[in-house]
């Protein structure tokens, strides 16, 4: 498919057009927001964890040279292998590699963004490979031959009749039975199997300890420790912004991360991989893809100080609304809409105008990325490089001569409020007004603020 | 590749310096402690899906232990606590895919954490790290002088002396990616007790 650039009105369109699915959607993210301010709420010192987790991102990211090569020795004297891939093409020629040297048939996977970012499924199974989802979502998206639609919550935008339909004609479940718990175990059952079959295990990293070479990876389902305790090769992919500099920096982190994604007090399974198993490998796969150029950019490089925790998904109203695809992008919602335009912002110009300017998501973020402040940012770049339609920039073109001209904001202003009030309704709610569209506009006033103002000031004399 | 990439990778950082930003101290802090962790453990314990029980004596967990339908019925047990028995011996088992049909697993936590209901275990003592995670049942007994207020005070405690595996488990494995519903028993054991003893 050959896509010039991605249009999320479009898509969010398409998405908020089954209006009792987009306010379910709405209701499920919204009640996992919940959940994490009731446990915010819990610890007092919430604020100052997220004002060391994002000094510790920062520091981490101005040292980060020197704090790659202390995760590599340490990393190696425990006896893991460290790779390092420029981009995702060599990221996925490099765990090909691997897996091709022992000769591995089948691979048991876990969640990781960074694989899905280099589209690596598609690319081991292109070359014969078995590679099995085993994160519950994220089995179900690719049962369904889709991509996740929310980094933690992968198959957050299905019902629970579609998995049950989706288990019938993959695995065999009883047709119409679609209750949660059962089609939980059925998964559970089926997939227990396909990881005593693997040959491998990949996973993805939440922390990388530059301090002792370890690695963490964060599960509820335990899908991760199984994946890599059953065969002798554990594959860890990893960008390379998920270095912290000391072990102890994860008192901070473990504290935030569950709290900001899911209301949790912290993961079910916290894992904590300091070399290989006996007798088996560790791999651990380091790739850039983009990130050093992020690094340089004085005002996106916070971006990388994303935990991705997803809180600012739950929380932000366009995500609700308009769903994880509506932004055809690995990281979706408020933090993927500034990481995604800084790779390739031609395709992803029109994520930064997904956003109200609310800042609900910086007040969620628990590494404080001013979000949205990035985003307005961003506009402004996109702007500049003429990368926004043609119609938008005409408008604001035309808005920005009238604020400047005060004869013309003054006639336009008695323009706006004659018309608003005598032109007929299908005149001013037509098709060329996308603020009109499913709202009314409010009434118009019939004197301009000018006027009532000068009014009030008569009155009190 | 990897080594040119490596190269291409650090230098391409070391040319573009930023501002320097001090690293904070973290384990030292006014965080949250509680009158009664032990208390604080359990009721954090019961809100992740486990169990939590503190009796007098490793006795008193053994006689409680064998009091379960379901431990009578249990076909293999494996018990790396002295004074509770098992009936699998680990260090007899060469491939940890033998050990697929493990119903129980007895386990002695490091640490236990009052504000999460996270247990630290690692592999230290064990043969093949699957046992923690491939079993039906988890029991982890912890002593009561291990119970911490906050991960701060237990990660100043946790110690990487060389190759190994440490997890902080709370509670069973669970998911809810089907539709938000919590089901306890995802990939992971289908329940987790924990017993304090003195």
């Amino acid at each position: 498919m050959n896509v010039t650039h991605i249009d999320h009105p479009q898509l969010a369109n398409v998405f908020a057009r089954n209006a009792d699915r987009a306010h379910w959607h709405d209701g499920a993210l919204w009640f996992v927001r919940q959940k994490r301010d009731r446990q915010a709420s819990l610890i007092p010192e919430w604020e100052e964890l997220r004002e060391l987790a994002g000094q510790i991102k920062t520091h981490t990211l101005v040292n980060l040279a020197d704090i790659l090569v202390q995760f590599e020795n340490n990393a190696t004297a425990l006896g893991a292998k460290v790779h390092w891939a420029a981009d995702a093409k060599e990221h996925n020629e490099i765990v090909y590699s691997i897996l091709k040297d022992n000769n591995v048939q089948r691979v048991a996977k876990s969640k990781s963004m960074l694989t899905e970012e280099c589209h690596l499924n598609p690319f081991l199974e292109e070359r014969g490979l078995n590679v099995v989802d085993t994160d519950l979502g994220e089995w179900i998206v690719q049962l369904r031959h889709e991509p996740p639609s929310h980094i933690v919550l992968p198959a957050i935008h299905i019902k629970k009749e579609e998995v049950g339909e989706t288990f019938h004609q993959h695995i065999g479940t009883p047709k119409g039975n679609a209750d949660p718990i059962f089609l939980t175990g059925a998964a559970r059952n089926h997939l227990r199997h396909k990881f005593v079959d693997a040959d491998a295990g990949i996973t993805g990293v939440n922390f990388a300890i530059a301090e002792t070479g370890g690695i963490v990876v964060c599960t509820n389902e335990g899908n991760a420790d199984l994946g890599t305790s059953l065969p002798p090769i554990h594959i860890a992919c990893m960008g390379i912004e998920k270095l912290i500099p000391r072990l102890v920096d994860l008192s901070i982190f473990t504290r935030l991360l569950a709290r900001s994604a899911t209301g949790q007090p912290i993961t079910t399974y916290t894992s904590h991989f300091h070399g290989p198993r006996p007798g088996g490998q560790l791999h651990i796969v380091l790739v850039d893809n983009g990130r050093t150029q992020i690094r340089e950019s004085p005002d996106f490089h916070r971006s990388l100080n994303c935990i991705r925790c997803g809180a600012c998904m739950n929380t932000c109203p366009v995500f609700r609304r308009s769903g994880g695809h509506s932004y055809s992008a690995t990281v979706p919602g408020p933090i993927g809409s500034i990481l995604s335009p800084a790779q390739d912002p031609k395709l992803h110009h029109s994520l930064p105008y997904a956003c109200t300017l609310c800042g609900s998501c910086t007040d969620v973020c628990p590494v404080k990325i001013d979000i949205h402040h990035q985003l307005l940012t961003w506009r402004s770049e996109l702007a500049h490089a003429k990368l926004i339609p043609l119609s938008k920039r005409a408008s604001m073109r035309m808005v920005s001569v009238i604020l400047r001209n005060t004869w013309l904001f003054k006639i336009s202003g008695w323009f706006a409020r004659k018309s608003l009030r005598w032109m007929p309704r299908f005149a001013i709610y037509n098709p060329l007004n996308a603020w009109g569209k499913s709202r009314d506009l409010p009434p118009a006033p019939k004197d301009s603020f000018r006027a009532q103002f000068a009014k009030r000031k008569r009155n009190k004399s | 590749m990897s080594e040119q990439s490596k190269q291409k990778i650090l230098s391409r950082i070391r040319n573009h310096s930023l501002p320097p930003v001090g690293l904070p101290e973290v384990i030292h802090g006014n965080w949250i402690r509680y009158d009664d962790p032990i208390a604080q453990l359990g009721k954090m314990i019961e809100f992740v899906g486990g169990s939590f029980e503190c009796l007098p004596s490793i006795d008193s967990v053994h006689d409680r232990l064998k009091s379960f339908p379901q431990m009578q019925e249990a076909k293999r047990v494996l018990s790396l606590v002295d004074g509770i028995e098992g009936n699998v011996d680990l260090d007899s088992i060469p491939d940890p895919h033998d050990l697929e049909d493990l119903d129980f697993m007895i386990f002695e936590g490091d640490i236990g954490v009052a504000e999460n209901g996270a247990v630290w275990i690692t592999d230290a003592k064990i043969k093949h790290r699957v046992v923690l995670f491939i079993n039906q049942h988890l029991i982890i007994v912890l002593r009561r002088h291990r119970i911490v207020h906050n991960m701060h005070e237990a990660y100043a405690q946790i110690r990487v002396h060389g190759p190994g595996f440490g997890c902080f488990v709370s509670g069973p494995s669970k998911t809810a990616d089907i539709e938000q519903s919590l089901v306890i028993g995802a990939h992971g054991c289908r329940s987790l007790q924990m017993y304090v003893i003195p």
